[in-house]
């Protein structure tokens, strides 16, 4: 899918201030490729952009995701069970931006190494990604990447932690585009009883050290899984982010359809709660 | 880049050539960061080198032995044949020189908690025993495949009072496990200091293991001038994370007629697919926090290895390595199961020393490098450990259980 000349890139950008507009705050649902399969998959996603989701991750399933939790990584053994490949997670990618939702890989580093930064980048626009979520790169090695995600005009969304210093702060927005990432908590992915109490926090510092440049948006993950705790985090940050809760239900779920339905019926809760 | 430079590698991003770095979660940065610091400022401190020299002395036995494997070295085209005897070391083998080193540093850090990743069981074991000494908290995360072939170890952390959590997931080896670590790590980075076991990781790490292990290549380089009144020709050591190796190997890189050979697990044959020899038959990507040579597929999915030996059952390298092997400074060939066991029982016939099965990988390249080099070469290998852990491996192996027929 090529690109029109002259027509602006795909960002995520605007999915948040389209909410912005709409004064809540958006909603990001992450889903693995070919997790439960790769058709599954792309139902999955229909379903949540269909039910509310602003902007969907899909996440490249990697054999070693050491940021993940118990249920992400379950999800993900499965998919490469399955033999889910890159050249899959760009087919699924475009299926999903086929809906009109804005869509970013999310990808540990070495999947996109071997494949070669540059190609990546130019595969993944063409398949009408918005750009990459890389939670194992961080500015200090992310120089091939800055120069691919600016030569295809991809978003570049870079992670912030409760532990990141001011002057980290200042240099991850810096290099950040689209939107910026704040995990909610020091630890794994997975759903968790209550919001830390240092995620607001965080989002405000984050947001200070874009003072004086023109601010990007702020969204919160890890840990988040229910309307309520949603309506939370709506309150301080501009995005709601959720990921294993949604795979929960398809690993609950009795089948496919089953499991698509309580996707669609958690993406609707969420989706109230954001904008409560 | 020269050899010369090797010296000052890593730079201050810890890069060896275009190796290392540091490919790791933002919630660690910071930690990092604490670390170098902390590392640095505390090797600069006469106090800090005292206590840690100190208990290398007294604690741990140093310095090692150097001891001349004649009977051995017959079999080895005739050369003389000197084993570093890190196997003699208290926790029977060299992970106790950088387990030392960090914990000394955990506590210098105001942390509480000690967590690590062991394969073979040697590095969880010293870092459980290091923990006992300095009363700190220890978890140690093991594959659930290696606390089955390495069931004594996993006895000996739980008796020295560390808690050892067997990892189910993927392939059950030391990859799995130090992903596992990670994970405790980022929730727990606060309290807690990941004791890492090889020279990989993101920086500092592989500089500071590295610099831990470092004391066997000085002595050993002190002990066979003094035995020889010349330099070797090689050293040797097997190569899983590689931190035996770079420790045998640092001060003799920039001794240019010294030969460096490093020997990966070839399991059932490089061929075959069946192996863990990384910078044989691997390529470069970004594993556990660094860029280094990897066993990994097309799309940069991490291989399944094989070896019988826990401690070199690792996909990765440190990236030192790496950058030696590009650099041409140090040869790195591949040891299959069966050359090892067959090494592993030859040292045991000749010299009456019972190896553990990694350093068997070692004694085997010592075998081919004395062929190569014939009777007038010297060579120094590292015996990384001692083999009591090993014992029902080989008991299965050689067929030494009651009533089964003796393949020796
Ligand atoms: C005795 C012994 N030698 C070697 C190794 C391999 O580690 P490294 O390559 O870091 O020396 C191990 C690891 O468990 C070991 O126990």
């Amino acid at each position: 899918m090529e690109r029109t000349e002259g027509a602006p890139a795909p960002t995520v950008a605007t999915a948040f201030e389209k909410a912005r507009a709409e004064g809540r705050a958006a909603l990001v649902g992450y889903l693995p490729a070919g997790f439960p399969s790769y058709e599954g998959a792309v139902a999955a996603a229909t379903a949540m952009v269909e039910a509310g989701c602003d902007v969907i991750e899909i996440g490249l399933p990697y054999s070693d995701p050491l940021m993940d939790g118990p249920t992400i990584q379950d999800a993900v053994h499965q998919a490469l069970t399955g033999g889910i490949r890159i050249t899959d997670v760009f087919r699924t990618v475009e299926a999903v931006a086929a809906t009109g939702a804005r869509t970013l890989v999310m990808t540990y580093w070495n999947p996109v190494d071997r494949y070669g930064v540059d190609a990546f980048a130019r595969d993944l626009s063409s398949a009408g990604g918005c750009g990459l979520i890389t939670p194992d790169l961080t500015p200090e090695e992310a120089e091939p990447w800055l120069a691919a995600s600016d030569a295809y005009d991809l978003d570049r969304v870079f992670l912030v932690a409760l532990s990141s210093t001011d002057e980290r702060l200042a240099e991850i927005t810096g290099v950040s585009r689209g939107f910026v990432y704040a995990a909610s908590l020091m630890g794994v992915t997975g759903a968790r009883s209550a919001v830390d109490t240092g995620a607001a926090h965080l989002v405000e510092r984050t947001r200070k050290a874009m003072a004086g440049r023109s601010p990007l948006p702020v969204g919160l993950g890890l840990g988040v899984s229910t309307g309520e705790q949603a309506a939370e985090v709506a309150g301080f940050a501009d995005g709601v982010i959720v990921g294993s809760a949604f795979i929960r239900r398809l690993l609950d779920a009795p089948s496919l359809e089953a499991g698509i339905d309580a996707v669609r019926r958690l993406t609707a809760e969420l989706a109230d709660g954001v904008r409560r | 880049m020269t050899i010369d430079a090797a010296r000052d590698l890593p730079d201050l991003t810890g890069h060896f050539g275009r190796f290392g770095g540091r490919f790791a979660p933002e919630a660690l940065m910071a930690a990092l960061d604490e670390l170098t610091t902390a590392y640095q400022t505390a090797v600069a401190d006469p106090a800090f080198r005292a206590e840690l020299n100190h208990l290398l002395k007294t604690y741990a036995g140093r310095p090692s032995l150097l001891t001349e494997a004649k009977r051995f070295g017959a079999e080895a085209g005739g050369a003389r044949i000197l084993l570093k005897r890190e196997d003699l070391n208290h926790t029977g083998s060299h992970k106790i020189n950088n387990v030392l080193g960090q914990a000394l540093l955990t506590r210098r850090m105001g942390k509480t908690r000690i967590i690590a990743e062991t394969g073979a069981g040697q590095h969880g074991v010293a870092t459980a025993t290091a923990a006992a000494l300095l009363g700190l908290e220890c978890v140690v995360y093991m594959g659930e495949v290696d606390t089955v072939r390495q069931a004594l170890n996993v006895a000996r952390m739980r008796m020295l009072g560390a808690e050892v959590i067997p990892v189910k997931n993927g392939s059950r080896t030391l990859k799995d496990a130090c992903n596992e670590a990670f994970r405790d790590w980022v929730a727990s980075v606060q309290h807690t200091h990941y004791c890492i076991g090889s020279t990989m990781g993101p920086h500092p790490f592989p500089m500071m293991v590295r610099d831990f292990q470092r004391i066997i290549g000085v002595e050993a380089r002190e002990q066979v001038l003094e035995l020889t009144g010349k330099l070797p020709d090689a050293v040797v050591a097997c190569v899983g994370g590689g931190s035996n190796a770079i420790g045998a190997f640092h001060a003799f890189i920039p001794d240019e007629d010294v030969r460096l050979y490093g020997f990966e697990a070839g399991g059932a044959g490089v061929d075959s697919g069946k192996h863990a020899a990384t910078l044989v038959g691997g390529s470069v990507g970004v594993i556990h926090g660094m860029r280094t040579y990897l066993l990994q597929d097309d799309d940069g999915q991490t291989l399944e290895t094989h070896s019988v030996s826990a401690g070199l059952d690792y996909p990765g390298v440190g990236p030192e390595h790496s950058w030696l092997r590009d650099t041409g400074r140090a040869t790195y060939q591949a040891v299959t199961d069966s050359e090892a066991m067959d090494a592993f029982a030859l040292l045991c016939r000749t010299e009456g020393i019972i190896p553990a099965i990694e350093s068997a990988h070692a004694l085997a390249g010592a075998l081919r490098v004395g062929q190569e080099l014939g009777p007038d070469a010297t060579i120094v290998v590292c015996l990384s450990g001692r083999g009591d852990k090993d014992m029902h491996t080989a008991a299965e192996w050689f067929g030494l259980v009651e009533g089964e027929g003796s393949a020796l």
